[in-house]
């Protein structure tokens, strides 16, 4: 029984530090229209620079402060939000699908240098043994996990109630405009690069505390944490929630975390142990298929966008 | 050293301005990024190694080269499995999602169809890498300090005929004229008599061709593997902005560049950071000159 319980209460944890990365995207591409391919790149900066502040001293890789969980995360937003400035600035000025791609080419490069740059990420073998929240709770399996779920619902939560905020305000008003209709926008005074950056910057911060939770949660990190597939499954939950909506962000990032997860325990049962890296293949073809059917049959997703009348005219 | 960087940039760089030529294409005239576009070439090299297994093996090598006559019916084989496997992506899934108008979501799709093919073929061959064959590579001197093997100098002289075939075939021809027309703008094309849908089916076969051609290149030269399509997706986007959306002589030379760029930063940088080389060279271009060397479009 706590068996159970504690295994929910992780995959919660899981699941919601994805809702943050998916929250995140929501503000760029649900409320801005911004096309980002480079999720997994905000993601992994986040990750490594969390795990830098907050590790103890090693050999195999740089950083190594000690210093408290909550210095890694905030120093883990700034960071991919400077990432995302750098890029945003030279990008956002392009065309939606060139931004696609220069998101995904930022990303490509940042997981090679995650690999690669061995003497600051540890390369292949990625960062291990990073501090994890109430480690004073460790001996007790059910009050650690509680206590991580806890946090993790305590955060996403801020986040949910930040962009809600945020996005209802005029300032979310001007991003759902330039979305629509750059143009009428621009002619109304309302500078699109400027609030574009923004969106772009406060996104990429999300994913970053998103990668930093995620290092947090499973004391371990690696650059094949952070393949395009990482892109990839935020997107699926963010298309399958319905995009333009900050409850359905999180309703699809435990949906599809919990099929994920759920698949990937179906295989391990059901298949001989020599198949099961070909069978986890199988699993990334299956979420393809559900997010083209998603995009075929449901393009609104399972919650959708509200429709935002003016109350003169409800 | 010079000139040997040179020979592997024009080499790779020929296979990367082969699968350019679809992403231009379906570009200029689908108004959309594919991020399943290097699957093509995936998909074409195993489909040319089940064909050439089915045949008993890559053939008696002819000449120096390492491979035969069953890897050149192979080679034809699978680029004719692949132009119909691009068609029938484009008619099960983003024929539909055109409908829909949203341009973004097309690429969205793209990227779930990329993951799912990729996986699909990790699932039937696993992750290891394969060879057409396992005979040695003879190399020949081109110049003091230069060589090449003959599979590169085969691979470079028929990706060049099939550069040229393309270009002649756009430029001279009803067909060619076209699809330049429904590209430059589909509704006066449709105006103009012109059957679009069957210019957008030309299109995904000769993207889809030229993409499987240049696997079967890479599976010859390199190595056969899950990812090797997918790590050509960067070149092959960097490429077409480069020579210019919609260009297609300007993805030929794109593809030039971005080889030789990235054989050149190999002593600089490093091979582990070949990748991000193509992502540079990209950037550099859109800051300087978002339409590319030809293109007519702003980025």
């Amino acid at each position: 029984m706590t068996g159970i319980v504690s295994y929910l209460l992780f995959f919660t944890t899981i699941a919601l530090s994805y809702g943050v990365a998916t929250l995140g995207l929501n503000l760029q591409w649900g409320s801005a229209g911004l096309f980002n391919v480079g999720v997994a790149g905000f993601a992994a900066v986040g990750a490594y620079v969390a795990a830098w502040i907050t590790a103890a001293p090693a050999e195999s890789h740089w950083g190594g402060f000690s210093l408290p969980i909550a210095v890694g995360w905030a120093g883990a937003m700034a960071a991919s939000a400077l990432v995302a400035a750098v890029v945003g600035a030279v990008t956002l000025r392009l065309r939606a699908d060139y931004l696609a791609i220069t998101t995904f080419g930022a990303a490509v490069s940042l997981q090679l240098v995650a690999l690669n740059a061995q003497t600051l990420t540890g390369g292949p073998f990625g960062i291990a043994f990073i501090a994890r929240p109430f480690s004073a709770l460790a001996d007790r399996p059910l009050a650690f996990a509680a206590a991580n779920c806890g946090l993790v619902v305590v955060v996403s939560a801020l986040a949910f109630w930040g962009l809600e905020r945020l996005t209802r305000s005029p300032w979310g008003r001007v991003l759902r405009a330039l979305r629509e209709d750059e143009a009428a926008a621009a002619s109304l005074g309302k500078a699109p690069a400027k609030f574009r950056l923004q969106a772009f910057v406060l996104g990429a911060a999300l994913m970053g505390l998103s990668g930093a939770m995620q290092a947090q949660f499973f004391g371990f990190i690696a650059p094949d944490n952070f393949l395009p597939a990482f892109t990839f499954q935020v997107w699926v939950m963010l298309i399958l929630g319905g995009s333009g909506n900050n409850v359905g962000a999180l309703v699809g990032a435990v949906v599809v975390w919990g099929l994920w997860t759920g698949s990937g325990s179906l295989v391990s049962v059901l298949v001989a142990p020599e198949l099961q890296s070909r069978a986890a293949a199988l699993r990334v073809v299956a979420i393809g298929v559900v997010l083209a059917v998603v995009l075929l049959l449901r393009p609104r997703g399972l919650l959708g966008e509200r429709a935002t009348v003016s109350r003169h005219l409800r | 050293m010079i000139a040997q960087i040179l020979v592997d940039g024009v080499t790779s760089g020929a296979m990367i301005a082969l699968g350019a030529i679809g992403v231009t294409l379906t570009y200029g005239l689908l108004r959309f990024a594919n991020f399943a576009h290097g699957e093509f070439s995936t998909w074409g090299a195993y489909a040319a190694m089940v064909i050439a297994a089915a045949l008993g093996s890559a053939g008696e090598p002819i000449g120096e080269l390492t491979f035969g006559w069953h890897l050149i019916v192979a080679l034809l084989g699978a680029v004719a499995f692949t132009a119909l496997l691009a068609v029938a992506l484009d008619w099960l899934l983003f024929r539909r999602l055109r409908r829909h108008g949203n341009a973004i979501v097309l690429v969205i799709a793209s990227f779930g169809a990329s993951l799912a093919l990729r996986s699909a073929l990790e699932f039937a061959f696993g992750p290891q890498p394969y060879y057409y064959t396992r005979e040695i590579a003879m190399t020949v001197r081109l110049a003091p300090g230069m060589r090449a093997t003959w599979d590169q100098i085969f691979v470079l002289a028929v990706a060049l005929v099939l550069m040229a075939a393309t270009h002649l075939m756009l430029a001279y021809t009803a067909l060619g004229r076209a699809l330049r027309a429904t590209s430059e703008n589909p509704d006066l094309a449709r105006l103009a008599g012109i059957d679009v849908a069957r210019v957008v089916r030309v299109t995904w076969l000769l993207g889809g061709g030229m993409a499987a051609a240049s696997g079967v290149f890479l599976g010859i030269t390199v190595q056969l593997r899950p990812t090797m399509g997918f790590e050509l997706l960067l070149p092959l986007f960097a490429a077409a902005i480069l020579g210019g959306i919609g260009s297609v002589p300007g993805a030929m030379l794109g593809g030039l560049i971005i080889g030789i760029a990235e054989a050149a930063a190999v002593p600089i940088a490093g091979a582990q950071y070949r990748a991000a080389v193509a992502f540079v060279v990209m950037l550099a271009m859109l800051l300087a000159r978002p339409r590319g060397l030809f293109g007519a479009r702003d980025a």
